[in-house]
């Protein structure tokens, strides 16, 4: 519990692996800290470390898929998504081949290592290839779900962790749904949709608006893509307004996939909560969430300026 | 070998010329320098069967350098994995024959390619899972010479060393031309040899278009234990047509109808 996703992610990688023989695990040298070691360490003659290249590391992996393995290829999101994007696009998404790539460290709570090794644009971009599926689970025993659900679903998948252990905010008997958001808290004033681990920072940001009398809706959105359009529409039906909020650029990503959806099909206003077309930097990476505004102060008062 | 491999090496190369013709554009260069290869592999060496498409034993090819299309579907028609008629309908928007091989809509067609560089890396990722299975199978894998400058190809040509894939058995088609002009003048590749040599693989040179040397020279990398080997074929690029051979502006324009019929006629004659 309050662990980090990606601690989640290591965890459920090698129980997986005792269940099904097909899964391999390949990583570019940080299978330490991505956490995909502890598959490794069960598991040696299905782990490939392909060292510090990933454009090989992606590419492996599709060649294995091809062969009916189920690839995990894991390294930090920012290396994934952005270096090793061509591979994932011609390789994994243009085939349709059934490989899991697995970043980690996402987003400005990877702290302390700065701009260059905080992905905010990873979710933007992997939305955009045809066939990729977006996962972004919000705490450790969702991402431990997401993880045996990604390993029975067949095809491309993103899924993002955190380097940073945040709150839990689910029991054990929670359900994961690959194509259908939660609800987390019932309102009818304004809906939060959240991912990742901002979802805790909407159910702070939600109980702090009760007490003022305002009711808000919390959304999970898990996964960004497909995104799950008849929870939105009903967010955008039954509030009216719709705050979105999530640890990466504020471009193309899940309050982007938002808009998208009721922009078309149910006009209604919507705030965007995110890095605000920026770069990170270096720091600690809850203080960070703090500067850039990822917090429930900051959804609190979105929701005020409607 | 058959006794009528030169036939087929003929009949691939009039077929490659007409399909182009046929689909107005493409890249003859390089799937005629590259013909001889892919022939010895799907009709003396490799073990894969149209009517078993999914075995999970037979040997698979991965085209890295995947405009050389034309030369694989010849191959494949030739072979039977879908009909020769096809050939004609390359490139076109109602056609399973696109510009660069795709796995999804093509039969026998092992991977999606196109983007260079990374057919390597998916060669090793088969023969990683082939070990895993106890499998038997041979990965073959045909780069060009051009596209060995994509930094990729030595991540991959590290880790097939690395992981002593002897199961995979790389060819540089190496016919000293890419679009803007000759190897070097662009970006200086070679030695070749040498770099693969240094990156831990057994490396032979062979003339790639001399059909027993293409075989021999498989049957010595299938004979190397522990590590990889890559066969550097010394080819002509457009080779067969007289206009087209050593011709840089045929890497990638196709010919005309009429500039298509004096090359078949070369072809066969």
């Amino acid at each position: 519990m309050n662990s980090a996703t990606r601690e989640a992610f290591g965890e459920a990688l090698a129980e997986l692996g005792e269940i099904n023989p097909d899964i391999v695990s390949l990583d570019a040298d940080l299978s330490c800290t991505t956490k995909s070691a502890t598959f490794a360490k069960k598991f040696p003659d299905r782990f490939f470390n392909m060292g510090i290249a990933e454009a090989d590391l992606m590419a492996t992996a599709a060649g294995l898929a091809t062969c009916n393995k189920i690839p995990f290829a894991s390294t930090f999101s920012v290396f994934a998504t952005c270096r090793a994007l061509d591979q994932i696009r011609n390789s994994i998404c243009y085939p349709h081949l059934n490989v899991k790539v697995v970043g980690t460290h996402a987003g400005p709570s990877c702290g302390e290592d700065g701009g260059s090794h905080q992905a905010v644009e990873d979710i933007a971009i992997m939305r955009t290839l045809p066939n990729m599926v977006v996962v972004v689970p919000a705490d450790d025993v969702e991402a431990k779900k997401a993880v045996y659900s990604a390993a029975q679903y067949i095809g491309p998948m993103y899924l993002r962790f955190a380097r940073l252990a945040s709150p839990t905010v689910h029991d054990e008997s929670y359900e994961f749904d690959l194509f259908h958001g939660e609800v987390m808290r019932e309102g009818s004033d304004v809906a939060i949709i959240a991912c990742g681990m901002m979802v805790p920072r909407a159910l702070e940001a939600a109980e702090r608006l009760a007490a003022e009398g305002i009711n808000a809706r919390v959304v999970n959105m898990h996964t960004i893509k497909p995104i799950d359009e008849e929870l939105v529409l009903d967010c955008a039906r039954t509030c009216g307004k719709i705050v979105t909020i999530e640890e990466a650029t504020i471009i193309g990503g899940l309050g982007s996939a938002v808009c998208e959806v009721v922009s078309e099909q149910c006009p209604v206003p919507v705030k965007r909560i995110g890095m605000p077309d920026i770069f990170g930097k270096s720091g600690a990476g809850a203080e960070l969430l703090d500067e850039f505004g990822l917090n429930a102060d900051h959804i609190i008062e979105a929701v005020k300026s409607f | 070998m058959r006794s009528d491999m030169k036939d087929i090496t003929k009949r691939m190369r009039a077929d490659i010329v007409e399909m182009l013709a046929a689909a107005g554009s493409g890249h003859p260069g390089g799937s005629l320098s590259a013909c001889d290869i892919i022939a010895v592999l799907y009709f003396d060496k490799m073990n894969i069967d149209p009517k078993n498409v999914e075995d999970p034993d037979r040997d698979r090819f991965v085209l890295a350098k995947g405009h050389a299309a034309p030369a694989l579907y010849a191959a494949l028609a030739e072979k039977g994995f879908f009909a020769r008629e096809d050939l004609k309908t390359l490139r076109k928007s109602y056609s399973h024959l696109q510009g660069h091989p795709n796995m999804n809509t093509t039969p026998g067609v092992e991977m999606s390619t196109g983007s260079l560089g990374q057919g390597l890396s998916v060669a090793n990722g088969m023969a990683l899972a082939g070990r895993l299975d106890n499998r038997d199978y041979y990965v073959y894998c045909l780069m060009g010479d051009g596209e060995i400058e994509e930094g990729q190809v030595w991540e991959a040509a590290m880790s097939a060393s690395h992981y002593g894939l002897d199961h995979v058995i790389a060819f540089v088609d190496h016919n000293h031309l890419q679009i803007d002009g000759n190897n070097d003048q662009v970006m200086t590749v070679n030695p070749i040899d040498e770099k693969f040599r240094a990156f831990g693989w057994d490396v032979l040179t062979i003339d790639g278009h001399d059909l027993d040397a293409i075989s021999d020279a498989i049957d010595a990398a299938k004979a190397t234990k522990g590590k990889p080997t890559v066969i550097i074929a010394e080819t002509v690029k457009g080779k067969g047509v007289s206009f087209m051979e050593n011709q840089v502006g045929w890497h990638g324009v196709a010919p005309t109808a009429e500039q298509a019929k004096q090359a078949v006629a070369e072809i066969l004659g």
